[in-house]
C-alpha cells in the first residue's frame, strides 16, 4: 500500500535530530512538523522571515503580521526570532539550515529536481526553492513515486525546466525511500506492504537494489 | 517637510513624480506587510506599463493585483505567482512580461541594488532556466550565476512604526521584503500603521534608519489573510 500523507510525514520526521534548524516545504513536509520525536528539539525556520515557528493560532491568536511561507496564520515558539528576506536567505543560501525538506514534480538520478512550472500548463514560480536546493546539504524531496497514470517521476533525465542541478541526494516517495549516488537510484527503505517489484516497476530511472531492503516502521 | 522631517500629508503627495513606464520596487510577502494604499493610490491615479519587482502580485482581489485589472502593469519580476488567476491569464497570453527570480536572489537583488553593489554570483538558478544567458564562474569547485542588481525609480513599503525622520520599526513577519525595498528606490516611500515624535523610538530597536526613507505617510490598514488558519483549543 502506498504510503498516505500522515505516513510520510511521519517517516520525514524520523530524520529530525535533535538541535536541528529544519525549513519544511508547503504541504506534505510541512505536516511532519506534527510528529517531531519525543525528546527531539528542532527549531523551524521559514523563509519569509521567522526562525522558530509554532503551531496554527487559536482563534483569538491570528495575527495578520504573522505568517509562513505558505501564507498561512502561524504562531511563534519559545525563542524565535524575526528578520528581514535578505538575512532569511543568507542563513539558507550560506548553509547554516541543517535539513531541508520539499515537493518536486519530476527528480533524476544526477541529483536534479524540477518542481515550480510545468510549460504551458502550470506557473507556480519557484518562490524559495532555487535558494534552498542551492544552499542546503542535506535535503530530502517528498512526492509521490508516480503520476495517477502510473508515470514515474523518478528519472533518468528530468524533462520538466529544473529548480536545481545535481543537488539532491534523498527521495522519499509514497512507496520507497530512496538514495541518489553516482548517477543511480539506491533503494533504501519499502514502504509498509509495498513490494520490491513494484518500485522497480514505477522506478524509470536506473535502480540498484541492494540484498536487503528493510520496510519502513513505526508509521502509524 | 523640511530639515529631516519626511511626513506627508496625502497619498497624492506621496507618489507625486511616478509615471508611466517606471520601475516600483514593493515591499511585502503574499498580502503581509504590503503597502496597501500606496497600491490602492497607483490605481487611482491609473499609471501604466509599470515594471513591479515584488515577490508575489498579491491575489485576485488585494494588493499588486487589483493593478492588473486594469492591466496597469507591463513587467513583474517576482519569484511566485501561484494563487493569482489574473496573473497566470495575463502572463499566459504574453500581455504581462514576467521574470520569475528565486525568492533568496530577488531578496539580495534589492539589498544590492540598495548597497551599491551591481552584481553578485550566487549558486542559486545554476544549470535552471534562471541562468540561461547569465556568466557561470566557478569558485571552490562549484558553479555560481552572476545576478545583476535592482534599483527602482520609486519603492513603496510598509512598517509598523515610525518617527517623523523616517526610522523605522517592522513587526513580525511583515518585516519581509521592506527593509530592501526602502533601500532600493531612489525615491523610496513608505507608510506606517503609527509616527511617533523624534526621540520616541530607541536607536537600538530601529531596523532601517530614517536615512534610506523620502516620503513617510500614517495609513490605516485592512491587512487582509490570505490564508487563515487556526487550531482548536
Amino acid at each position: 500500500m502506498a504510503m498516505t500523507r500522515e505516513q510520510l510525514a511521519r517517516r520525514v520526521a524520523q530524520e529530525f535530530q535533535d538541535g536541528y534548524y529544519i525549513n519544511l516545504g508547503i504541504g506534505i513536509p510541512t505536516l511532519a512538523a506534527n510528529y517531531i520525536p519525543e525528546g527531539v528539539e528542532v527549531m523551524l525556520q521559514s523563509e519569509n522571515g521567522l526562525l522558530g515557528m509554532g503551531p496554527f493560532p487559536l482563534e483569538h491568536e491570528v495575527d495578520p503580521d504573522l505568517i509562513n511561507a505558505g501564507k498561512q496564520t502561524v504562531t511563534m515558539a519559545r525563542g524565535a526570532s524575526i528578520f528581514s528576506s535578505a538575512d532569511s536567505f543568507a542563513m539558507i543560501r550560506g548553509g547554516h539550515v541543517d535539513l531541508t525538506v520539499l515537493g518536486a514534480f519530476e527528480v533524476d538520478c544526477q541529483g536534479n529536481i524540477a518542481s515550480y512550472m510545468i510549460p504551458g500548463k502550470l506557473i507556480k514560480g519557484m518562490g524559495g526553492a532555487m535558494d534552498l536546493v542551492a544552499g542546503a546539504d542535506n535535503i530530502i524531496v517528498t512526492m509521490t513515486h508516480a503520476s495517477k497514470h502510473g508515470e514515474s517521476k523518478l528519472l533518468s533525465e528530468c524533462t520538466l525546466p529544473l529548480t536545481g542541478k545535481g543537488c539532491i541526494k534523498r527521495v522519499l516517495t509514497d512507496l520507497a525511500l530512496l538514495d541518489i549516488e553516482d548517477g543511480q537510484f539506491i533503494l533504501r527503505e519499502r514502504a509498509p506492504g509495498v513490494s520490491v517489484e513494484e518500485i522497480v516497476k514505477l522506478t524509470a530511472g536506473p535502480l540498484v537494489v541492494p540484498d536487503h531492503v528493510p520496510e519502513m516502521h513505526d508509521l502509524d | 517637510m523640511s530639515g529631516f522631517d519626511k511626513v506627508v500629508e496625502s497619498y497624492e503627495e506621496a507618489l507625486a513624480g511616478l509615471e508611466d513606464n517606471m520601475t516600483v520596487i514593493a515591499g511585502g510577502f503574499g498580502l503581509c506587510g504590503i503597502p496597501e494604499n500606496l497600491i490602492a493610490q497607483i490605481r487611482r491615479q491609473g499609471t501604466r506599463g509599470l515594471t513591479i519587482v515584488s515577490n508575489n502580485c498579491g491575489t485576485d482581489e488585494y494588493g499588486l493585483g487589483v493593478l492588473l485589472v486594469d492591466k496597469q502593469i507591463r513587467k513583474m519580476v517576482a519569484s511566485y505567482v501561484g494563487e493569482n488567476a489574473l496573473f497566470e491569464a495575463q502572463m499566459m497570453s504574453g500581455e504581462l512580461e514576467v521574470e520569475l527570480t528565486p525568492q533568496g536572489t530577488l531578496a539580495e537583488k534589492m539589498r544590492a541594488g540598495g548597497a551599491g553593489i551591481p552584481a553578485f554570483y550566487t549558486a542559486t538558478g545554476y544549470g535552471t532556466p534562471v541562468g540561461e544567458g547569465k556568466e557561470v564562474r566557478e569558485f571552490n569547485g562549484r558553479h555560481y550565476i552572476l545576478e545583476e542588481s535592482i534599483q527602482g525609480d520609486f519603492s513603496i513599503a510598509k512598517a509598523w512604526k515610525a518617527d517623523r525622520y523616517g526610522n523605522l520599526v517592522f513587526r513580525k513577519t511583515a518585516r519581509n521584503f521592506n527593509p530592501m525595498a526602502v533601500t532600493a528606490g531612489r525615491i523610496a516611500v513608505v507608510e506606517v500603521e503609527e509616527i511617533v515624535e523624534v526621540g520616541a523610538l530607541d536607536p537600538d530597536e530601529i531596523h532601517l534608519p530614517g536615512i534610506y526613507v523620502n516620503r513617510l505617510i500614517q495609513g490605516t490598514f485592512a491587512k487582509n489573510i490570505e490564508q487563515r488558519t487556526v487550531r482548536k483549543a
